[in-house]
């Protein structure tokens, strides 16, 4: 059996199996997880760097990013604004109902994300339940366009950053801001001054979250859009798009990119929790 | 959740703002949330309940319906078993390299659906590394029931994991050491000791697991091949049916899908809920992880 080095070895001698979980464990994460992924960038090794750079930067692929990456921003953008009062009203304030909704705001991440599709292109087309009125009113179409996009995307993000913002709130030391405002802080100083400082780590890390999440969404997205190229086809779609018409190396030199920006994404919102745990002394 | 917070009048903003929030707050969720659950079973049950009916049991829909019991039936317990061993390794024991594994495990969180779906034409599609020498065994696995369970798996390889980690961490190795010492077997000090102290854990891990199993769309649609009554997973025929403009059946499919995800949500929050109660701070720690 492997032991680790010396270091803390006494407390670590009695427990068993360290050999056998650590051994299985790396077997499985190689076998499902790292050997299919790097199956992306040994695929695209085989092209040469013209044709790579010709498969990730065609007018097309360049389009679809603008709308991938602009639609998750602003969807992204949205959460942090909504999520953050979402956060603040659950923690804060006692209604009717809030253990519900608070249950509820995990929605996003439990309904599928074809269901969360067909509902949303249902509801937002010139004869849904909203459409409708946003039709009549004031001729905005929201289904087929990218601002249908940006609602799938702002859907699946909801719950991001009210789950980030949350505990945060939870935990705020509540005296700084009686002590602020004994001192005479109006209500509007103790925000910007305590409280905002205090949460801004976590909105953030959500808005990382929210963001990562919404660059690589399909299933909610393909419904509403109307996947028009140029106009509204997301980058993954563009990805199956690509493997309908068997150009597997297009596909996977696309993929390569967005394998690259999420990891990117991931290093950030690590640093970014790192960050959240210091500043609230975790 | 927020019982323990005593509010002192002097923090407490103007009542219009608390107004102008909740409003704001409650607006948001009735527009995103809750109007399109409403909007689900509403549009699944507009021709009535027979229509209804008959939309579930259609032939397809139910080899949909099993199928997708299939996938989560094999992807949920393989990824129960490597999610008590990881946290196993990773809470009980101090090694090198022990964040880069734990980015690792959380790594198909992070990637696309599609990417998940393709890196397994890559592999076994017909111009992939061992699609050849499939073919020439006659092994399907792409495009058949195999590549379905692949990419489910690969989805929802996560999740039993990041629950049990930080749990299993937090409880730390002494209760296990006691066994140990007073001459229990490592075997039976997990079954005795360890698993009980990580039954809810384990089990919220599970239900969320098994959600995003069922629910899969993206990666599924990638190497399933749409054969319907074969491959189709209810995800995947959700979108058939509304491809071809049969709303009703369609919404009736995803009214099941919306059903298991509520009560996910339930089962989650009757764990959160136990969890809170037995333990404030590690639930709380929790949740943080949870979100992240």
């Amino acid at each position: 059996m492997n032991y680790p080095p010396a270091k803390r070895a006494p407390p670590y001698r009695v427990m068993p199996g360290f050999g056998l979980s650590l051994g299985f464990t790396i077997f499985y994460l190689a076998l499902i997880v790292l050997i299919p992924l790097s199956a992306v960038f040994l695929k695209t090794f085989t092209m040469t760097w013209e044709a790579f750079w010709a498969a990730v930067t065609s007018e097309r692929v360049m389009a679809s990013y603008r709308l991938s990456f602009g639609a998750s921003l602003i969807a992204a953008s949205i959460n942090v604004v909504f999520g953050g009062i979402v956060a603040w009203v659950l923690v804060r304030y006692q209604f009717p109902g809030k253990r519900i909704i608070d249950a509820l705001v995990d929605l996003p991440f439990a309904l599928p994300t074809a269901v969360a599709g067909i509902t949303l292109t249902a509801l937002y087309s010139t004869n849904g339940w909203i459409g409708r009125y946003l039709d009549s009113a004031f001729g905005f179409k929201v289904a087929f366009t990218p601002v249908g996009v940006v609602v799938a995307l702002t859907f699946i993000g909801l719950p991001f950053v009210v789950r980030t913002v949350q505990p945060v709130l939870e935990d705020a030391e509540r005296e700084l801001e009686e002590a602020a405002a004994s001192l005479g802080a109006t209500s509007l100083q103790t925000f910007t001054r305590i409280i905002f400082p205090t949460i801004m780590p976590a909105m953030l890390t959500g808005f990382a979250l929210a963001f990562a999440r919404a660059t690589g969404e399909y299933g909610s997205v393909i419904f509403i859009a109307g996947n028009m190229p140029m106009v509204s086809e997301i980058t993954p779609l563009f990805i199956i798009t690509k493997l309908e018409q068997y150009d597997y190396a297009g596909a996977t030199a696309i993929a390569c990119v967005m394998l690259v920006t999420s990891f990117i994404l991931l290093l950030t919102i690590n640093l970014l929790q790192a960050w959240t745990r210091k500043r609230s002394g975790k | 959740m927020s019982e323990r917070i005593t509010v002192s009048k002097g923090v407490l903003e103007p009542a219009w703002v608390r107004v102008a929030l909740l409003t704001v707050a409650l607006g948001f969720l009735t527009l995103f949330l809750f109007v399109p659950l409403v909007a689900v079973f509403a549009e699944a049950f507009k021709k009535g309940w027979e229509a209804y009916v008959a939309a579930i049991t259609d032939p397809d829909a139910v080899s949909a319906i099993k199928l997708t019991l299939i996938a989560a039936g094999i992807s949920v317990p393989l990824n129960l078993v490597f999610g008590v061993s990881a946290a196993w390794a990773i809470a009980k024991f101090e090694f090198r390299g022990k964040s880069l594994l734990l980015t690792l495990i959380d790594l198909p969180f992070s990637v696309s659906p599609v990417i998940s779906g393709l890196i397994y034409v890559l592999m076994f599609g017909a111009q992939g590394w061992i699609g050849p020498w499939l073919q020439e065994h006659d092994i399907k696995i792409l495009f058949a029931v195999p590549g379905i369970v692949l990419a489910t798996v690969f989805i929802t390889f996560p999740f039993v994991a990041r629950e049990l980690i930080p749990l299993m961490q937090a409880q730390g190795n002494e209760e296990e050491e006691a066994a140990l010492v007073l001459g229990a077997s490592g075997w039976n000090t997990f079954l005795r000791v360890t698993l009980p102290n990580i039954k809810w854990g384990l089990l919220y891990g599970v239900i969320l697991c098994n959600a995003r199993a069922m629910g899969e769309f993206g990666a599924v649609s990638v190497v399933s091949g749409h054969i319907r009554g074969e491959t189709n997973t209810m995800p995947l025929q959700v979108e058939i049916l509304y491809n071809e403009y049969n709303f009703a059946a369609a919404f009736a499919v995803a009214s099941l899908l919306a059903l298991l995800a509520l009560v996910t949500l339930a089962i989650k929050s009757i764990i959160e809920w136990r969890l809170h109660q037995a333990d404030p701070v590690d639930a709380e720690a929790r949740n943080m992880e949870h979100a992240s």
